[in-house]
This record gives structure tokens, sequence and C-alpha cells, in this order.
């Protein structure tokens, strides 16, 4: 077994979902098959290679420090759940 | 004069010789969509009032003699690319409310030019998914036999350009997002090197696999969309400062003395016949015009899925930590806690394949797993690079089929995502190497769905695709259909 039941109900709550008990028992039963598909990576020899970061041999990319306009208050405001003109709106923190 | 079933390059002629205008090539359109979107589905909304507009403008600038290939042409946007003042659902419930305040940067390229953008089409939910059939706004169907999957994720842009509902399309291919439900639908789409188009504005699913890319009905028009979208952009510290050449150029050109590699891992066990017959034929036809085909090894070829589905669902796991029902999206009301919010709204927001994906990244990233999967994952994938580089040396471009077989009935692998995940083998590697593909229609199955083609080329070598794909429809007599 590749991913427990209990295991997905962890990795679960870390990504923030919640899942039911039916969720949780399909989606081990699916994820375990996933995972024992991807297990064949074990199977090359990687003692020798290094990790990709990147497709292209891109240097980092500097440009000037200069301000830009940012959207107006308003418009970034526009798609929240809630808002009061000023701020975005979220239930109680502390 | 009817505007359906026309070209881009066809379309734009007669703009130009004023045959018929920007409005009412776009009306006539408008009214096509009514008609057979009802079966296909291909849209989930139409920008009526705003294409409208837009074909006025161009028709402004067609009478003063506008030459812009793209001028007044009336084209679908897959919902993955921000537009602003028009609704992007990525597909999904999350943002099923969501407007965008800014356009892409290929959407606002396109809009300079004078294009008509009549809507925003179908995709599965994050781009996530081969058929479609995870998009949280219904599941369009393939024009060529209804019963079957256009393909995906980009299903609506390919299923939306079969059936004439537009010119062409742009979407979004992550592992094979434009040219598996390209060849589906008997289409051209194009995946172009990673860094040559902007991803600005596009929502983001694996950051160093995604790129934007045509789809459109023969490979003129590919490359007249390739020309309008490619790019430097300084708001994506991806793309790649290198001059644009104009694709539409080098089209004609022989392709005599062309090395053409077949990798043989390619043809596998499993290739369905039909498919392997009809790709067959394809090359016989490059052959007969005097390229030179080769049989060539590409040994970790079997391994791209596997490092697929670690990288991707590793990314996505992290992209789509955005989505927390904050600032933009949906949310949960009944949250009493910030935490009980985040998770109420993302767990009511995500379908599915999505929930999947970011629980595989989450698993694979997480602390005691991350060397065994994560890095793993990534040190297979540069040995895939590298065995394109070797091969590269000695052939200029790579052919092979762009799917295992044909389009499959709508349904049949929805419980069985392993299935659905490995018919994208063969369009994987690419996107791992970040190397431009493309995929080309060549024939027919028995029941009359597409088979496409599949030519690679090395970094930014979307000319010879194009070209060497220009000679293979010309060879074909697919052109333009």
């Amino acid at each position: 077994m590749y991913i427990t039941p209990d295991e997905v109900a962890g990795v679960a709550a870390l990504a923030r979902l919640e899942l039911g008990p039916e969720e949780t028992a399909a989606m081990s039963r699916q994820l375990d098959e996933i995972l024992g598909y991807i297990a064949k990576l074990q199977e090359v020899d990687t003692s020798q290679v290094e990790v990709m970061t990147h497709t292209q041999n891109l240097n980092n990319v500097f440009r000037e420090d200069q301000t830009v306009p940012s959207p107006p208050r308003q418009e970034s405001l526009a798609n929240a759940p809630r808002q009061n003109g000023e701020v975005f709106i979220v239930p109680r923190v502390i | 004069m009817n505007p359906i079933g026309l070209t881009i390059h066809q379309l734009q002629s007669m703009l130009a010789r004023r045959e018929v205008s920007a409005v009412e090539a776009t009306s006539s359109l408008f009214e096509h969509i009514h008609k057979t979107d009802k079966d296909i589905k291909a849209f989930i909304t139409l920008a009526e009032d705003e294409a409208l507009t837009q074909a006025k403008e161009a028709d402004r600038r067609l009478e003063k003699g506008e030459a812009d290939p793209l001028c007044g042409i009336p084209l679908s946007v897959k919902d993955i690319l921000c537009t602003k003042g028009i609704k992007t659902t990525a597909g999904s419930k999350m943002l099923e409310s969501f407007i965008p305040t800014y356009d892409a940067t290929v959407v606002a390229k396109l809009k300079k030019k004078g294009a008509v953008l009549l809507g925003k089409v179908c995709m599965d939910e994050f781009a996530m998914g081969s058929t479609n059939e995870h998009c949280a706004f219904g599941t369009p169907r393939n024009p060529r036999n209804t019963d079957f999957i256009c393909g995906g994720s980009s299903g609506g842009s390919a299923a939306s350009v079969a059936a004439d509902e537009c010119l062409a399309s742009l979407g979004s291919d992550t592992g094979g997002s434009i040219r598996q439900p390209a060849s589906h639908c008997g289409v051209v789409g194009l995946k172009p090197t990673y860094g040559r188009v902007s991803r600005f504005g596009l929502i983001a699913f694996a950051s160093s696999l995604d790129q934007i890319g045509p789809l459109t009905k023969d490979v003129t028009d590919s490359a007249i969309m390739m020309s309008a979208i490619a790019g430097y952009d300084s708001r994506d510290s991806t793309s790649v400062q290198r001059e644009v050449p104009d694709y539409r150029q080098d089209l004609k050109l022989d392709i005599k003395d062309m090395k053409i590699g077949i990798p043989r891992e390619y043809f596998l066990e499993g290739l369905d016949t039909e498919v392997e017959k009809t790709v067959g034929e394809a090359l016989d036809k490059l052959r007969e015009a005097g390229a030179e085909i080769r049989e060539v090894s590409l040994p970790h070829t079997e391994y791209g899925a596997a490092v697929y589905y670690i990288i991707a669902p590793s990314e996505a796991s992290s992209n789509l930590a955005r989505y927390d029902g904050l600032r933009y999206g949906l949310r949960n009301e009944q949250a009493e806690s910030l935490i009980e919010m985040y998770n109420k709204s993302r767990s009511q927001g995500f379908g599915d394949e999505v929930k999947r994906r970011i629980i595989i990244g989450t698993f694979a990233l997480s602390s005691g797993y991350y060397d065994a999967y994560y890095k793993k994952a990534s040190q297979v994938r540069a040995l895939i690079t590298e065995d394109y580089k070797k091969v590269f040396q000695e052939c200029d471009l790579l052919a092979s089929p762009v799917t295992p077989g044909p389009p499959w009935k709508i349904g049949e692998k929805i419980d069985d995502p392993l299935s659905m995940y490995l018919s994208d083998i063969l369009t994987i590697p690419a996107n791992m190497a970040g190397i431009p593909a493309i995929s080309i229609p060549c024939g027919f199955s028995r029941d009359r769905l597409p088979i496409g083609f599949q030519l690679q080329a090395p970094h930014f070598g979307e000319s010879v695709l194009l070209h060497v794909g220009y000679s293979l429809e010309q060879r074909l007599g697919l052109g333009g259909r």
C-alpha cells in the first residue's frame, strides 16, 4: 500500500480540504493505484543526475526598480465575496 | 457571403476585399453558435455585445486598409485566460463569478490586432483532465460524433473550431491539453516552446509546464496565430527575449533531405492499430516529399506519465493554494472561523479531479516523501530532456501519433483516473523538456473519428514544425478541413 486512508485524511487537512468518509475511501483507492504506477520511477538510476528546475537555461531576470500604477482599490476589491469599500471582510481571526 | 467553415486566411482576404464585413461575419457566427452549441456545448460565456463592438472597430480599420491578418477575425478563447470585464471561470465553481480586471497578454495582443473575441470556451476544471468531463459547467461534445469526448483540457477550444463556431481558438497545454483535443476533433493544435508565449493572465496549473498556443483549422492559420501571440513580456519572467519570426513566410519551403526521427518507444504495445496505420501512411507522404525517415530512441519515454503525475500535481497544489475564499472566488458564508472558511470554501469550490491532484501534490511534497517523489521525478525529467538533446543531434524533428487511440465515448473512463492519465503518454514528454510540438489531422478511424499526427522539434523550432506540417497537410489534402 502506497497511501492509507488515514494518510489521505491527513494530507487533505494540510491542503485545507474536507473529505467525507466515502470520499476519503474512494480517493485512497484511486491514489494508491496512481502512486503504484508512479513507483516505476524507482527503477531508474538517478544517482548521478541533477535535479531539473528549468527547461531553458534562463539567468536571473533583472529590471529597473521603478514604480508602475497598481490597479485602483475599487477594482481590486470588486471580486471579493465580502468587502466594505476599503478592505476585505473575513470571519474573526483572533 | 457566409463565413461559416472558412479559415482565417480565407476570411481575411474576403474582409480585405470588403466582400463581407467583420460585423456580418461575427453576426453569422453567433447565429451559427446559437444553433449548433445546444448540442456541442463548447461555450461557457458568449460576449456578443463586446464582440460586435470589436467587429465594428475592425471594420473601421479594414475600411482604411488595415492589413493585419487577424483584423476582424472572430475567435474563441479558453476560459483559463483572463479577459477584462468578461467572466473567467477556469471551468470551476470556485471562479463561477470571477470577472478579471485585466486581459491576459495574449488576449490583449489579439485585441490590439483587431481580432473579435466571441466568448469563452469550456475546459476541464483548472485544465486538469483529458476529456472535458471535469468541467463544472457541462461537457462539450466531439463535433464529429457527439457520443464521443472532444478531449481535454482545451476541449471547448477544439470543439468550437471543429464545429465552425469560430475561426480559431487559444488553448493551453500542460501535458497535451492543446494537442490531444486537436487530435480528437480533427483540428491543428500547436504547443509552443516553454517561454515563447507570455503566460501573464493564464490561470496557473503547473507553472513549469503550462504554455499557451493556438487551435486552428489549418497549418497556415496556426502560423498566423503564432506570429500574433509569441514574444517576450516583462510581466512573465519565464518568457524569452528572442525575435519572433514571421511563421507564415517559411511554410512553403521544400522538406527534401529533412531528417525526421521516429521514436520507437512511441509505437508501443497497446497503440491502436488504426492510429498506427494512419500515422504510417502520413509518414509515407513525408518520405515521398523527400524527407529522410529514421528510427530513433527516447529511452525514458515510458516514465513520462509517472514524472508528470508528480510534477504537475505538486505545482498545482501550490498554485491552487491561492483559492481561499478571501479576495475573490467562492466563499462559504456559514464558516465561523478563518480556517473553517478555507476548508469549506475549497471543499465546495473544487471538483473531484482537482481535489485528487491537490492531494497527490501535497503528499508528494510533504516531509519524508519529497525525495522519493518530487526530487526523483525532477531527476527523471532531466533524463527525458537529455534523451531529446541526443536525438536532435541526428534529426531535425520527431514524428509520432498524438494519442495511443482515437477518442472514446463520454463516460467510459470517468471512474478510472489512471487510465485517463495514461492517454497522455505521447504528449507529456514535450512539456517535460519544454520543446514545441504540433498535432495535425492525418486521417480518420473506422468510426469516422479524427486521428492526429504529432511533430516535435527542438526549443524554438516552431518554424520547422509549421513548415513540415504544412507540407504534410498539402499532401494529405486535408488542409482547411
